[in-house]
């Protein structure tokens, strides 16, 4: 496959599931929070054309799941309660949903977390502050680091030396351990909505000296060109040259580093959510789903379970393909 | 460069809300007075300056500061679990260096076939499967199997034993987890000795000594491998730093007791001393890995003894 068609793909890939995370609220059956206590660790429902007996039905349709013997631990389906599958239902709050089922049965696509929560529902919601986190830490990161580059590659001097120096300093740390010891120091219980902001500040507040550095080379190389000359012997003043002349020569370079920071930055998030230090219960992410794994029997009996974190991999897999395809063509080659 | 890191985190632990104290006033059974007393007795209540001088100098007598939540000074917890840290990534590496070396000499050798196919479509998998993952699935098989223990450092009764089975139980343990941190560091390992060795053996030297009709096996030992350490000798200083963040991770994923853990619950139990050891813990990891880089190139390469001679 050609980089051009591996680009164009992982596009594809990379726009869908972020519209996916985007139409959440439509695509979940639904609510993230709600929650099935006599259902925990439910495994996926079972969309049937046909009845137990063998009759045949149009419309697809799902069993209800047997109380009493969910009382137990065991899941089996109640034959005598067939229930629709209707497409286009009004939820609870009166939103549409793009699918739903009639109660009382229940339709978990991809079964139900300890607490009974439908565990598509809390992966689309999820997606959703994941990815997000991802996005908006790039721009945090890549914003200061371009800021703090630009300006220590144009005015060098001792703008230059202390933004060095800084950049030195945080590269001269594991940046996992910087970013915990950062996190240690901020207020362990904080609800999810400014949990959600801190880690994105956290994430790129630390780890804005590599972009920095980049940025840095790029206008070095650039402001010797014969053009940034002839503008400054114009007498054009410094914000004008770094606005038309600078920032265009480093939006390549800023393209080919966002698209390999943010797969970086939503795996951060996932991190410190999964070790309990990021975004915390009710408000579902991907790293606090799959916490619920480091309990051994949740890890080794319910696959589903996992689905956070399979859902990663051809996340992960379109950025990198996108940095690639993205990439300046000598970059590429070498 | 030590003293610059520690200055910062002290700075930005006066901006921060809260202290170990703090968790403590919320406690019904302590009295105002005694959170109070207690502030006093650790010189929380100083200014920040004095507090940091005092820091440096209980660094300078070898205690780096006091822990707050276990009530022994930091160092006597940090150094067992530094060393589980050194013993873990030290074997990991070795593990992952292992193997990428001959999967990477024999991939640059056949760009073609279904060996660079595999090769290549296993690295880029493994990029993209986070660590996590990689680390929970792995713990999953063990637990299935039964073939080799989860968590920890020891078994039971490791005390009674014998130095040799102390050993080999050591072994079992380290087994899962080096694994993991080995898989996790393979794929970009295996790129770089790849394209090391590739520059390498496109050299007109190689063809000449081809055309002498040596021996493939020693055309890759004798003048490959030598002309492509150099880059390869930079690469495992650079791959430091994300090897001591990945096995924080994995450290902290499979209960191996080592930095990652201890700083993990020195964050929940806000035991801000106890924090800023095990970073400079860390960054003394990536200094002296990087030092022992350095030292390494001047040993394999003899373009850099005579620039320095």
């Amino acid at each position: 496959m050609s980089r051009r068609a591996a680009g164009l793909a992982s596009l594809v890939v990379l726009v869908s599931v972020h519209a996916a995370a985007l139409a959440a609220g439509f695509l979940a059956p639904y609510d993230p929070a709600e929650q099935n206590r006599t259902m925990p660790f439910a495994p996926p429902t079972r969309v049937r054309l046909f009845e137990a007996d063998g009759r045949f039905h149009g419309r697809p349709f799902v069993y209800a799941l047997d109380e009493a013997a969910a009382d137990g631990g065991r899941y089996e389906e109640d034959h005598t309660r067939a229930c629709p599958v209707r497409l286009f239902v009004r939820g609870p709050s009166g939103g549409l949903r793009l699918f739903g089922v009639d109660d009382p049965a229940r339709l978990f696509l991809l079964g139900t977390d300890g607490l009974g929560r439908d565990q598509l529902s809390r992966l689309l919601h999820g997606a959703r502050t994941s990815l997000a986190a991802g996005l908006l830490a790039t721009g945090v990161a890549l914003g200061l680091g371009w800021l703090l580059g630009v300006a220590a590659g144009y005015y060098r001097g001792w703008v230059d030396a202390v933004v060095m120096r800084a950049v030195e300093l945080f590269l001269a740390l594991p940046w996992l351990y910087l970013l915990f010891g950062v996190r240690a120091l901020l207020p362990l219980h904080v609800p999810p909505g400014r949990a959600f902001l801190m880690i994105v500040l956290v994430i790129g507040l630390v780890d804005w000296a590599r972009p920095a550095r980049v940025f840095r080379g790029l206008v070095l190389s650039a402001r010797e060109r014969g053009y940034v000359l002839a503008a400054r012997g114009f007498g054009a003043s410094d914000a004008f040259v770094i606005r038309r002349h600078i920032a265009p020569a480093t939006c390549a370079v800023a393209a080919t580093q966002a698209a390999l920071l943010v797969p970086q930055y939503v795996l951060a998030e996932v991190t410190l959510s999964f070790l309990g230090l990021g975004i915390g219960e009710a408000a579902p992410s991907w790293g606090n789903m799959l916490s619920a794994l480091q309990q051994y029997h949740v890890l080794v009996s319910y696959w589903w379970m996992w689905l956070p974190g399979l859902a990663l991999v051809p996340v992960l897999l379109a950025w990198s393909a996108l940095a690639d395809a993205v990439a300046p063509p000598e970059e590429a080659a070498a | 460069m030590l003293l610059a890191v520690s200055a910062l985190t002290f700075l930005l632990s006066e901006w921060a809300p809260g202290d170990f104290f703090d968790e403590m006033r919320l406690d019904p059974r302590l009295s105002d007075e005694t959170v109070r007393a207690l502030r006093e007795r650790h010189g929380l209540d100083r200014p920040l300056p004095e507090r940091y001088l005092r820091w440096l100098v209980s660094v300078l007598q070898g205690h780096l500061g006091f822990s707050f939540a276990y009530g022994q000074p930091a160092a006597a917890l940090l150094w067992p679990r530094a060393r589980n840290t050194l013993v873990l990534t030290a074997s990991a590496s070795a593990l992952a260096w292992l193997a990428a070396l001959p999967l990477g000499c024999a991939w640059a050798r056949r760009r073609r076939g279904p060996l660079a196919a595999a090769l290549g479509g296993g690295t880029a998998v493994l990029l993209a499967v986070p660590d996590v993952v990689v680390a929970l699935a792995l713990m999953v098989a063990a637990l299935r199997t039964g073939w080799l223990p989860v968590g920890g450092m020891a078994s039971l009764g490791h005390e009674e034993m014998t130095a040799a089975a102390r050993l080999r139980d050591l072994a079992a343990h380290l087994a899962l987890p080096a694994l993991a941190l080995a898989l996790g560091m393979l794929p970009m390992l295996l790129r770089h000795v790849r394209t090391a060795v590739a520059g390498a053996l496109d050299e007109p030297f190689v063809l000449a000594a081809r055309a002498h009709g040596i021996p493939e096996w020693r055309i890759l030992t004798r003048h490959a491998l030598p002309a492509a350490a150099n880059p390869l000798v930079s690469l495992f200083g650079l791959s430091l730093a994300s090897l001591l963040s990945m096995s924080l991770l994995v450290e902290a994923v499979m209960g191996w007791p080592g930095l990652g853990p201890l700083l993990l619950e020195a964050i929940l139990a806000r035991d801000f001393h106890l924090v800023l050891a095990s970073v400079l813990a860390s960054t003394v990891f990536l200094l002296g890995g990087n030092l022992a880089a350095d030292l390494l190139l001047v040993a394999v390469d003899p373009r850099i003894r005579a620039e320095g001679a």
